[in-house]
This record gives C-alpha cells, structure tokens and sequence, in this order.
C-alpha cells in the first residue's frame, strides 16, 4: 500500500510537470504513437476488410494472416525491426510494429461488420436497384460501423500498452519512466507509470465507446447480431426511440 | 407483358434449376407461381428484374429482352417486393419508402412527401413515418415493403413469398389488402408462393411449378380446381380432402355445402353470380 502512494505521491510530484519530459510530454508522445499508428492500421485494413466483406473472398486468407499477427510477441517484433530497419529508422521501426499488431483487429471488425448483416438486407438492397458502390456506402459501411469501431478499441487497447515498450528504443512516451526507473530500482516511478498507462487504456476504451454511442444508427436495433461492445448503446437507443411518437 | 422463352438456368457447374421455362405473364394480372420449395420459382421470378440471369433463353419485357437493359435502371423500374419487407435497418420507414426515388435522382423533400402518400395506400398511420423498421410489427413492416416497391410507380411489380413471415390473421388482411391495392393501381403483379390458397385468392393465372421450373399445370383458379391436370395437382391443391372437398347436405331451409370436417361452409343458391373467387375456403 506504501508502494502505491508513493505511485501516487510521484504522479502528483511538482517535477512531472515541468523540464522536457514532464508527463505532458511522455503522454503526448505515448498518445502519438497510439493515434497514429492506429490511425495508420485503419487506412490499410478498412478497405481490405471492406473487399473482403462485399465480396465474401479472401477471408480464410485474412483469419490465418490476422491470427499469425495477433500471435506476433510485440517485444520482440519491436527489436526485429530495429535490427532490420536500422537503429537509424527506430520511430518507423517501433510504428511498423504497432500497426501490425493493430491491423487484425480492425480487419476482422471491418469484415465481421459486412457479415453480420442479414443477406436479405443486402438482396433488398439491390434488388431495388443500388449499384455495388451505393450498397457499400449506403448499407454496409452504416451497418457495419459497430462492429468496425469495436475492432478499432480492440486495436487501440493493445497499441496503447504496447506502445510502452517504445521507449525501450529510446523514443519516449509513458513508458521512458518505467525503463528509467526499472535499472534505478524506483518502485514507485515505475508503478506511477504503469497506473498512467493504465488510465489512459480506460480513458481511450471510454472515448472510443461514446463514439460508439455517436456513430452507430438509431435504427439499427434491437433483435439483430448481438455484437462486441455495443449492447449497452443499442438498448439505450431502443429505449429512446420506441417511446417517440 | 413479360415473355419467358424457353429458359434454362444452371448455378455454376450445378444441375439444372429452370430446365426449358416458357410462359407469358399478361400485363395487369396477377400471375402466381406456385410450387415446394427447391422448384425454381424465385429464381424465375428474378429473372425478371436480372438478379438473376438465365445460362440459357430469354426474358423479354414488352417484347425488349431484359439482357439489353441495364441491371441497375431495370431494378429501379420494377417494384420488388420480399419475405419481412427486407428493409434498411438504419432508415425510418419514409425514408425507406423513399430509396428508389432518391437514388434515381428525386429531391428528398418531393420523396419523402411522396412516401407519405404512399404509407397511406398502403394503410399505414403516416404517425409510424419516423419509426425505424424494428419498430414495426411484422405485418407493418411488410406494408412498408410494398410502399417501397410502389415508390417509382412501376409497370410491374414483383413479390416473393411477401407474407411468408407473418401470423395467419395478418397474412390474411394483407392479402385483402393486395387484393384491393391491385384493383386500384392496376399493376402486372409476378407473385411467389408456396401457399396454394393463397395462390388462389390473389391470382388471375396460377402457375402450378414442379422440380426444375417445369409447369404442371396453368390457369385461372377455377379452371385448376374444375380440372385438375393430374393427380401431383389435385393432391397439390386438396380437392380431395379439408375445405375444398364441400358435399351438399340438406337442410329444412335449403341446401348448403359442407366441407370434410362436417362444418357448414356455404348455402348452395340457384345460378350462383360470378364463380370467380367464390369457390373453396376463402374469407
């Protein structure tokens, strides 16, 4: 108990916020590499996840890429990199690895949210005249959009703790405490570093969840695929409209 | 007018679905195919509007074969019509309504206001315009379903096994509803079923369909219960037994019918009006 308010007591510290690497900057740098990396990971798996939803091919060959990905050690995939890359190249290194453990997440949410739909729905749409492109855009991509934000959070939880081991590398963010503190012996750093990097998961868990709220269709409701992360939103907004007139 | 041509459909390298299909489907009818399941009569049906295309033989609209027409403007020119509406989850029923005049160009406001017509020809409370589909009832949302396809006025409007999901009492009102809904617009209706009576009640010409697409039999309701083609029909349609099979009992104040069960079904009366419609269980 001493060690987690001594945590605390560091957190707290007048000195973490001031000099060049106050938190303000460890935790700007960590949120850097997280956005963008996650950001970087939806621009290549979005669409690819969206071919392989509309068109239905192509899968097995995502599930055994993605699952081989998710099995990747970070750690040691980080170091891979660095080796091969470059120790010039370490930010592209640490980036690439990022992206990588992020892709299979949304890839499979971008997938997974085309083939939740009901084939009916996608027949309807057609069958009164949508063009390809208009059944993308129009019921597809809304429809899909819950389980494509829940592969998102999967994606960004796992950068956000990764993304401690990039200060291994000497790139910074919250993790520059924890292997600061680590050769030091400070408990108490180390452990204030971890508790930020954990909070900071919940809050970006949390964000992401009201995007959830934000972006996901009123009308698509109760009865249809219960999907990851996105029970509490629907019941809510079934609540809400069905008492409209 | 649509003209099936000697068509014949295969999936793939599959076995034949629709073997050697012929048949004209004359405008402003109701024409009904009928059959079990696995008999190829959706996908004749889609091969109307190109959802699917024959491997061999025509279809021709009016005397234009569909395959010269494009896929996407053919779509959108004829109402289509399916099992729980088959509506977009995430739009309100006016602008599910609205799909087809908007993706042909309409402005939303003259859409919308046109699909508020059209929930009231179709019987649904314009109250019920800003729900979304979940938050209809079954029988609502197939009445949706039908103002979708009537959206762009189409010449001929297609329905495949429409009320297949819904409970009998429903089903029934929403067949009196077609019924009516066709006496005033005067559409050619291609309507899927594998409910025999319900292929007597809305139709002009029933379409009697075995295995492979293949016409057992053909005709107007009546000619197909006076003259059962053979004996897959009569068993087909039950004249032999249930509701169908009426005798006549008399009474002290006159002859009625009565079916298999022994419940009084009809008076029998001399010279009996139109025999359209009047034979069988119907409501």
């Amino acid at each position: 108990m001493n060690l987690f308010l001594d945590a605390l007591a560091w957190i707290v510290a007048p000195e973490r916020f001031e000099g060049s690497s106050s938190l303000f900057v460890r935790l700007g740098e960590h949120l850097y590499f997280t956005a963008f990396s996650v950001l970087i990971a939806t621009v290549i798996a979005v669409p690819i996840g969206y071919l392989i939803g509309h068109t239905g091919r192509g899968r097995e060959l995502a599930v055994g890429l993605s699952g081989a990905a998710r099995a990747l050690p970070s750690f040691g995939l980080i170091l891979l990199l660095v080796l091969v890359m470059g120790v010039t190249n370490k930010p592209a290194a640490a980036f690439t690895a990022f992206v990588v453990l992020a892709i299979p997440s949304i890839l499979a949410g971008a997938y997974a949210g085309f083939e939740a739909i009901e084939r009916r729905t996608i027949n309807a749409a057609r069958a009164v005249g949508m063009t390809e492109w208009q059944i993308l855009w129009r019921v597809e991509v809304p429809l899909g959009l819950p389980l494509l934000i829940g592969g998102i959070r999967s994606a960004a939880l796992q950068v956000v703790a990764t993304a401690t081991l990039a200060a291994y590398i000497g790139l910074g963010g919250l993790g520059y405490y924890i292997f600061r503190g680590l050769p030091l012996g400070r408990y108490d750093e180390m452990l204030g570093a971890s508790i930020l990097v954990a909070v900071l998961a919940i809050v970006i868990d949390a964000a992401l969840a009201l995007c959830q709220r934000l972006f996901v269709p009123r009308g698509v409701a109760a009865g249809r695929t219960p999907s990851l992360r996105t029970a509490p939103a629907r019941r809510r907004a079934m609540v809400e409209t069905s008492t409209a007139p | 007018m649509i003209e099936f041509t000697s068509v014949s459909k295969r999936f793939g390298d599959g076995p034949l679905v629709i073997e050697d299909f012929s048949l004209v489907i004359p405008a402003h009818k109701t024409t009904v195919l009928v059959g079990s399941s696995g008999c190829g009569k959706t996908t004749l049906l889609r091969m109307i509007n190109r959802m699917v295309d024959p491997s061999s033989g025509t279809v021709e609209i009016d005397g234009t074969s569909v395959l010269e027409r494009d896929p996407v403007a053919l779509r959108r020119s004829i109402g289509y019509v399916l099992q729980s509406g088959g509506l977009l989850p995430h739009l309100r029923v006016v602008d599910n309504v609205a799909t087809v005049p908007r993706l042909n160009g309409v402005s939303r406001a003259d859409a919308r206001a046109r699909a508020l017509e059209l929930l009231d020809t179709v019987g649904l409370d314009r109250s019920l315009a800003s729900r979304y589909p979940a938050q209809l009832s079954g029988g609502q949302q197939q009445r949706v379903g039908v103002a979708r396809a009537l959206a762009s006025d189409p010449n001929i409007l297609l329905m495949d096994e429409p009320f297949g999901a819904v409970d009998p009492i429903v089903r029934a009102e929403l067949q009196q509803e077609t019924i009516r809904l066709q006496r005033e617009l005067d559409k050619t209706v291609v309507f899927v079923t594998h409910d025999i009576d319900e292929a007597f009640l809305l139709a002009d010409q029933v379409v009697i369909l075995e295995k492979g697409g293949r016409i057992v039999q053909k005709g107007s309701p009546s000619e197909i219960i006076e003259n059962p083609a053979n004996d897959f029909v009569a068993s087909f349609i039950g004249v032999d037994r249930g509701a169908r099979a009426l005798t006549i009992k008399q009474t002290p104040h006159g002859r009625v019918l009565v079916d298999d069960a022994g419940r009084t079904q009809g008076v029998l009366v001399e010279e009996s009006a139109p025999a359209r419609r009047s034979e069988g269980s119907l409501p």
